[in-house]
């Protein structure tokens, strides 16, 4: 069950535009990716973000999970997200 | 204040010219009226609002520094000047020449020394960075057509092959190395320098040395948008303390008298720094540092004049810039009067 952390200088505002101010790079999230993003960042398992996105929105738990590992995958890959 | 500066050419390829003057002027206490040193007519500093308050042209150091010289005498007899900031690479070496000269009219210039200027050209910098444990390219210099053909089994494609002065080229085989080679040694001459191509993105830093080994400011940058000529067409300021580190120990090491640009590539494997060029001036881009808490180009007026300059502390990270296209329109009678009285 992993559970994740985001790096400490991230920038992270209430519209889900992310700011790496070590590299001046920026990323936009949209309203479900926000919604996520948030979810792992308040210490969320994926099982338990599975679980809030299924009950709220007309998804299978199975598509979710595989639409969840791919999210992560881009988050882990451009460094906002790391693994605890 | 007069302070009269060169660079004024705000075209694809900008000088730093009205950035500079656009820090002077927004510098408390300096009350700076800048005078453009133009070299061709049609710069668009010369003709924008606010920048320069007269423009005069001057000839190319390369035509001889005794004519600039008394050009810039006859100039200050009318303007009565107190400061010059060159602003380009190619007449650094000639104003610091002249600045004893110069300091005798009462002109005061803040530059580095010969010495310094030499350690950062390009040919010399691999050498200087392997002293300091500074990391660098590898590179390899070529003074002949043999060199280039006996230095083949040093490197591996890509290169990046590079003239002495200006201009870069990554080359993936032996025939586009040649090619470059044919094109920068007739342009720029020799050496031309074969560089180790490492891949990933480019950090630049600005920063003002005060001769001591102190940096008396510093902001680092990461290029948005990179124009087909390799320049910065928009950027951000960023926080990163290795890069501000290794920064603070190339100007500590050379003890950098002056503005300067480092340029770097963090490695896409690796996360190193690497240190790619120091240009010996403020970049094009310099007033980003102004807009983000740091302006460097006011405190190097005030280096030059001995007063105390406190060593900047912060600046704001997230600053950006966004570099812009605007056509000035005037008149052909002003054009005329320029080009006729070589001021305006």
């Amino acid at each position: 069950m992993s559970k994740y952390m985001i790096p400490a200088n991230l920038a992270v505002s209430d519209t889900g535009f992310l700011f790496m101010p070590a590299t001046g790079e920026t990323f936009t999230l949209n309203e479900i990716g926000r919604k996520i993003f948030k979810l792992l960042q308040t210490g969320n398992s994926e099982d338990q973000v599975v679980k809030d996105i299924c009950e709220n929105y007309d998804i299978d738990a199975g598509t979710c999970r595989k639409d969840l590992d791919d999210f992560v995958g881009q988050l882990k890959n451009y460094s906002l997200l790391n693994e605890l | 204040m007069k302070i009269a500066l060169t660079g004024l050419n705000a075209t694809d390829n900008p000088g730093p010219g009205v950035p500079v003057a656009r820090s002077l002027k927004e510098a408390p206490s300096l009350n700076s009226d800048v005078i453009g040193f133009i070299y061709d007519t049609l710069e668009p500093g010369v003709y924008m609002e606010n920048i320069a308050s007269k423009s005069y042209l001057i000839p190319y150091p390369s035509s001889g520094l005794d004519n600039l010289f008394q050009r810039i005498e006859a100039i200050h007899s009318k303007e009565k000047l107190d400061f010059i900031i060159p602003n380009l690479d190619s007449e650094l070496p000639g104003f610091i020449r002249l600045e004893p000269r110069l300091n005798e009219l009462g002109i005061k210039m803040f530059l580095p020394t010969t010495e310094q200027f030499n350690m950062r050209a390009k040919d010399k910098l691999f050498n200087f960075c392997s002293a300091h444990n500074i990391k660098v390219p590898k590179n390899v210099l070529i003074n002949s057509l043999q060199d280039l053909y006996s230095s083949q089994k040093e490197f591996q494609y890509p290169v990046v092959v590079k003239g002495i002065f200006y201009d870069a080229y990554i080359a993936n085989n032996f025939e586009e190395v040649q090619s470059a080679f044919d094109k920068m040694s007739h342009k720029w001459g020799l050496p031309i320098i074969i560089q180790e191509h490492i891949k990933g993105n480019e950090y630049n830093v600005v920063a003002l040395g005060d001769g001591t080994g102190r940096t008396v400011g510093a902001v680092p940058m990461r290029k948005t948008y990179i124009t087909d000529k390799g320049k910065g067409w928009a950027g951000i300021s960023i926080d990163d303390k290795n890069l501000m580190q290794i920064s603070h120990k190339v100007i500590e090491a050379m003890k950098w008298r002056s503005g300067c640009e480092l340029e770097f590539i963090k490695s896409a494997t690796t996360n190193e720094f690497y240190l790619l060029e120091i240009n010996p001036r403020f970049p094009a881009w310099v007033y980003l540092a102004t807009a983000a808490g740091q302006n460097l180009p006011g405190a190097l007026i005030k280096l030059a004049l001995k007063e105390n300059v406190e060593t900047f502390k912060s600046y704001k990270v997230g600053t950006m810039f966004i570099r812009s296209s605007w056509d000035l329109i005037t008149d052909i009678n002003v054009f005329e009067k320029f080009t006729v009285n070589g001021e305006l």
